[in-house]
């Protein structure tokens, strides 16, 4: 096999031009070492997964650990159902409204309320799912990519009242890139936002128009919203980063 | 899964799991091809050169739309009427290239080794094999892998049939690599003068009669046949070709009802494939272009994110 790189190791060969003489020069290269640099090296190293899309790097000593239950399985089902009320209030109804969960976690709580709506108001709601990884102001920064899930739209949303739906509201950055992924996807006649839980530490300036439980937190702490559905409990924990921290994840 | 590529230079350090990863990831990307603006910012500010020093419509056309939709700056660089005219070496070339901010170079070339070469060479800029000699072109392979998955699901423990030219192509190479890894039993078929000779080493089975390797088959892959191998004596005539390994009606017939029928383009129709399966109902020839965009997506967007 004619290999063009030893080639040019010495300097030889111009380039996309083999010529007969080169190719002998290249023949007593094929024994030497110097193609066999490991593919290894330019490898990224290793990380540890914090949460859904982001990645943390994992140093020593550094792990999470529950520290208080702020909400069970009942308390986030009676939230739940005063969010869906205090939707139909604001909207005068369910006409034109849309669900739209924020992956991943909000998916789940949107099909929650879109069961409510469906026991309670006998509405079938459409619901559709949102991934807003491509859309991050802070994916060259972060020391992997995040993983991008499935975004599916139960319809053009031009026109309809989107409610956005996410676990934890906390920099407000997440939601600032939901918003530049709808804005690519249709025009709303409005849109507002339900989370679940607000724990402060606004980076930008964002508000919930539905909030399940305001809780104060520290930076060091991390709020985990548990849906059945992917963690197989239902539940709202905080947990802490041993060893302190500079910066919170957004979950 | 946690992403440990910078570059691709084959499939060859690739496991199973990963390639399930990928494939899953250029789903989503295949998303944003449905909507009404078909771009997202994830690369902005990245910049790709493209370097294709060999002809190529649908491979640079799909990196360059792939780039676009990622928000990417895009630089097409073509070896005729640059420098590489004047004598500059490759290596001079893309340390250039770099110097200018380069965050990517995609490659094709006509010489065996270019794109592991470039990416030992260059300091921080990925390296994407877009083709190198009879070597491999692994994207090929990826976007080969996610068509075929789409139309049948789970690929492991599937039958493939790849018929054609062996010897000199490359997408063959990386597609029997890659289909293997995925758990497919792969069976060339053509004429003899057009298979390697280490067959058993790549882990493969060959038949000359192309029934008796469609036989059953969930994947009926056809590769290019260029019309000067006739007239270097590799095949007796482009008819008989057809005849005899060409993808015709009959010969479909013989494979799982549900097959896929791939091709990696471009098609001489008459040749290796009649007209009437190409645009036949288990053909996924105009898949795999879809899925070409969607696979190099996932690979910008996985190789290139991250801090540097």
């Amino acid at each position: 096999m004619l290999s063009f790189p030893q080639l040019e190791e010495r300097g030889e060969a111009p380039c996309g031009v083999l010529s007969v003489g080169r190719v002998f020069a290249a023949l007593l290269f094929l024994f030497s070492d110097t193609m066999s640099e490991p593919f290894s090296r330019r490898e990224r190293g290793s990380f540890l997964r914090k949460g859904d899309g982001i990645v943390v790097k994992a140093q020593s000593g550094n792990v999470w650990t529950e520290k208080a239950t702020v909400m069970t399985e009942r308390d986030m089902e009676r939230v739940l159902r005063r969010i869906a009320v205090e939707i139909v209030e604001r909207n005068k109804g369910l006409d034109d409204v849309v669900l739209l969960g924020i992956q991943r976690r909000g998916v789940h709580l949107a099909a929650r309320l879109r069961e409510i709506f469906k026991a309670e108001e006998k509405v079938k709601v459409p619901a559709g799912e949102l991934d807003i990884t491509l859309y991050r102001d802070d994916i060259s920064t972060l020391a992997d990519q995040p993983v991008v899930h499935s975004t599916s739209l139960p319809g053009d949303i031009t026109g309809k009242r989107v409610v956005l739906v996410d676990d934890v509201l906390f920099t407000g950055r997440t939601i600032r890139a939901a918003l530049d992924a709808i804005t690519d996807l249709g025009r709303p006649e409005r849109v507002q936002l339900a989370v679940l839980v607000d724990r402060g530490h606004r980076e930008l300036p964002i508000a919930a128009d539905y909030v399940g439980k305001t809780i104060p937190t520290s930076r060091s702490e991390n709020v985990e919203v548990r849906v059945k559905e992917l963690d197989g409990t239902d539940g709202v924990v905080i947990c802490e980063r041993n060893g302190g921290a500079e910066h919170g994840v957004e979950a | 899964m946690e992403w440990r590529h910078k570059d691709l230079i084959s499939l060859e350090g690739w496991t199973r799991e990963e390639l399930h990863f990928f494939l899953e990831q250029a789903d989503y990307m295949e998303e944003l091809m449905n909507r009404p603006i078909k771009k997202v910012p994830a690369l902005r500010g990245k910049m790709v050169v493209n370097c294709f020093f060999e002809n190529s419509t649908r491979t640079r056309v799909s990196f360059e739309l792939a780039e676009k939709m990622l928000s990417a700056d895009v630089v097409n660089w073509s070896a005729s009427g640059s420098s590489t005219s004047k004598g500059e070496t490759l290596r001079d070339t893309v340390w250039t290239l770099e110097a200018m901010g380069a965050d990517a170079v995609v490659v094709r070339h006509g010489a065996v080794g270019v794109p592991d070469y470039l990416s030992k060479k260059l300091h921080r800029a990925s390296v994407f094999n877009a083709g190198d000699g009879t070597n491999g072109h692994p994207t090929q392979a990826l976007l080969d892998l996610h068509s075929a998955r789409k139309k049948l699901g789970n690929l492991d423990g599937a039958k493939m049939a790849m018929i054609g030219d062996v010897l000199h192509s490359r997408v063959a190479r990386s597609d029997i690599q890659a289909f293997r890894k995925m758990g497919v039993t792969v069976t060339l078929s053509g004429p003899a003068t057009l298979m390697p000779e280490d067959t058993g080493s790549l882990g493969v089975e060959y038949v000359s009669d192309a029934r008796e390797a469609a036989r059953g088959a969930d994947i009926l892959y056809f590769l290019r046949i260029q019309r000067e191998r006739q007239e270097d004596g590799l095949i007796p005539s482009i008819d008989e070709y057809h005849r005899r390994w060409g993808a015709t009606d009959s010969l479909v017939a013989l494979a799982s009802p549900k097959a896929a029928v791939m091709h990696p383009g471009p098609m001489n129709r008459g040749v290796e494939i009649a007209s009437s399966v190409a645009d036949g109902p288990n053909s996924v020839i105009l898949g795999q272009v879809r899925s070409g965009v969607a696979v190099r997506m996932a690979l910008l967007y996985l190789c290139l994110g991250g801090a540097r």
